[in-house]
């Protein structure tokens, strides 16, 4: 672990964090018939330096949505995110473009992430101009960038365009230009999510091995756990934006104590033929964010749900080394 | 292996790009059994896609079957006329295409959509469409009073499932289902899986599951296809290309993946490189780029070797698997070439 022992251990802190959307418009809010989304509702963890943590859940958990808030991409409508001491809701102006080249978003299309329009380098010599990098250091900093990533022979990829990479490559293309201002604290969302499983590996191996270098601390968020398990050692587990259980990843991977947990353990396919087949410990249908049940929310899935999981919220309290959500504990 | 369902034998199907043709599917031989699940496994560009579509001949303006035959209860569909293979379709033969939102049309109501495969092709009047539909929906495990929904009323994972209903309506033999899954959460994924296993068995279905995934085929499939590259690499029971590998891309595969029962030091191992252009392949074994095992003879086409009884591989080296598989388990294998 790469502590630098002069400065606090906690680099990020989320006390209370809520993210509320207000939908439904305007006639909607006349008829008195709008509706508040929670998609992050009352979060609170902390991240240490050097540490990889990742974000756990299905769609419309609230881990992308806490991902942006943690860049200040959004601003909380609720409680409090320092980021190395410092309130994110106070950063503004030249602070913000100091904290931007500090935390950095690694995204989840490729394909989406780059103008199709801009060769590589002109993708790469974005994010120097805007921290007002000379031109004259820039075409160093963007081969060095693409080296840590592993482009073999970086030379050759600078005059060329997003559609003559293959994912795997513009993939790292992405990684190179969230790391070219040299960040302390990355956000990953799912970023092989859309890349083939012959190459997911060596994005993954890159994201470990940069992370390492640098001494990175890092988010990686994502709904399949075997992949957290490759790059994380601690994971949170979210559900309809609270947190179920937060604690190391290989005591998650092998003892889930949450009964949600217990199900995203359970639903991930192995490559082995003599799986077992048990029915998954959960009900069906989908989480809806806009309607959560009382109390527990995960309550009307929950196979151990009982009287008190309707009248009462669970805090997360302390089991073993992990914090765990659930009345159960 | 019985008799099969569908007897897959040397098909062909080309793109035309420009003013060169792309040979997405070049020569791609398989049985589908009857009463089975089969994995057609492959990534992006491998022709997954292009061979599921061509089963039911529902390929691309530019595309055509250039040769090969698709035996099919003993007619070829390969040179069907376009009368009798449209008969074929949904009755015989469903096709659930990727991405379910895609399948289904956003202005219309899933019954209507439904009622119109049952009255149109199946010749049934409102009052037993309106039936099989709620029978359908039961089936799948919506609640039928969500008949009237439009599509983006459901889930994901409900619209999946509203697909599955709809390839089941005429009860056909065989469902060709291109990545059914692959969008879906984990959670959603498995209840899927779990649910199209169950009807499978139920109904006795033939199933051709096309997908990048190798654990989704590991844990609903018995039987797969490998692709590589417009070929099929190998193909067999799932027990023996899970554990008996024979084809270095497939070995490949099971080295790269993430995998929750597997120590948590492990190292995931990538396949250096990617994909040739199939508009310009190279010669003889087209995974030969990649191959760590490569020698000088894979420069010439390779052989298909029964390397056991239904298990074909196309590979110059597919006596030497055993030897091999043991190489391909270590990262260095995979590094050097790199």
């Amino acid at each position: 672990m790469n502590i630098v022992t002069k400065k606090p251990e906690v680099l990020v802190s989320v006390h209370e964090a809520r993210l509320h959307y207000q939908v439904g418009g305007a006639f909607a809010a006349m008829r008195g018939k709008s509706t508040v989304v929670k998609a992050v509702d009352g979060v609170t963890f902390d991240i240490r330096r050097g540490e990889s943590v990742g974000l756990l859940g299905e769609s419309g958990c609230g881990k992308t949505s806490m991902g942006r808030l943690l860049l200040k991409l959004e601003d909380t409508t609720g409680g409090s995110i320092h980021f190395d001491g410092e309130e994110l809701g106070e950063v503004r102006r030249h602070r913000l473009k100091k904290f931007r080249s500090r935390a950095q978003l690694i995204f989840q299309n490729p394909f989406d992430a780059i103008n199709p329009r801009f060769t590589i380098r002109a993708t790469l010599s974005e994010p120097l101009e805007n921290a007002g990098i000379p031109r004259s250091e820039r075409e160093d900093r963007i081969i060095k960038a693409l080296e840590l990533v592993r482009l073999p022979e970086p030379e050759q990829f600078l005059d060329r365009y997003p559609h003559q990479l293959s994912g795997g490559q513009l993939q790292r293309v992405v990684m190179a230009r969230a790391l070219i201002l040299q960040p302390e604290f990355v956000v990953a969302d799912e970023p092989v999510s859309m890349l083939d499983v012959s190459v997911r590996a060596g994005v993954l191996n890159v994201f470990r091995d940069v992370r390492d270098r640098l001494g990175l601390t890092a988010i990686y968020i994502s709904h399949d756990l075997a992949l957290v398990r490759y790059v994380c050692e601690r994971t949170i587990v979210m559900y309809l934006g609270r947190i179920m259980e937060d604690g190391p990843t290989e005591d998650i991977v092998h003892e889930p104590l949450h009964p949600y947990t217990k199900a995203l353990v359970a639903a991930v396919p192995v490559p082995n033929p003599d799986q077992s087949h048990d029915p998954l410990p959960i009900g069906r249908g989908a989480p809806d964010p806009r309607n959560p049940p009382s109390g527990c929310v995960f309550r009307d899935r929950c196979p151990s749900a009982h009287a008190r999981c309707a009248s009462e919220v669970p805090q997360p309290r302390p089991v073993g080394s992990r914090l765990v959500a659930c009345h159960l504990f | 292996m019985t008799e099969p369902l569908l007897s897959v034998r040397d098909l062909r199907v080309s793109y035309q790009v420009g003013r060169s043709f792309v040979h997405a599917v070049d020569g791609a031989s398989f049985d589908i059994p009857k009463g089975s699940i089969t994995g057609l496994v492959g990534e992006s560009g491998c022709g997954k896609t292009t061979v599921a579509r061509a089963l039911t001949r529902v390929i691309a303006d530019n595309a055509a079957i250039t040769g090969g035959e698709i035996l099919f209860e003993g007619r070829d569909l390969a040179k069907l006329p376009e009368r009798e293979m449209n008969a074929l379709r949904w009755r015989d033969i469903a096709f659930v295409p990727q991405s379910a939102m895609n399948s289904l049309d956003p202005v219309y109501t899933v019954e209507y959509q439904l009622g119109e495969v049952l009255r149109r092709r199946g010749g049934m009047d409102r009052r037993q469409a309106r039936k099989r539909s709620e029978e359908l929906f039961e089936m799948v495990g919506i609640d039928a009073n969500r008949l009237n929904d439009y599509p983006h009323q459901f889930s994901g994972g409900m619209r999946q499932r509203v697909a599955i209903a709809l390839a089941l309506a005429l009860n056909p033999k065989l469902i060709i289902a291109d990545e059914p899954v692959t969008a879906l959460d984990v959670i959603v994924q498995r209840q899927i899986l779990d649910q199209l296993k169950e009807l499978q068995v139920r109904l006795g279905l033939s199933v051709i599951l096309v997908t990048h995934d190798i654990s989704v085929v590991a844990y609903i499939c018995d039987r797969t296809v490998v692709m590589y590259a417009g070929k099929v690499a190998e193909s067999g029971t799932m027990q023996a290309a899970l554990t008996a590998p024979s084809h270095p891309y497939t070995m490949g595969l099971r080295n790269a993946f993430p995998d929750l029962q597997g120590a948590a030091s492990g190292v995931l191992t990538p396949i250096e490189g990617a994909p040739p252009n199939l508009a310009n392949p190279p010669a003889g074994c087209r995974f030969k780029p990649r191959c760590p095992f490569a020698l000088d003879v894979c420069g010439s086409e390779p052989p298909v070797v029964d390397v056991a009884p239904d298990h074909p591989v196309l590979c110059h080296r597919a006596r030497e698997s055993a030897a091999l598989r043991i190489e391909a388990a270590k990262t260095e294998t995979w590094m050097a070439r790199a």
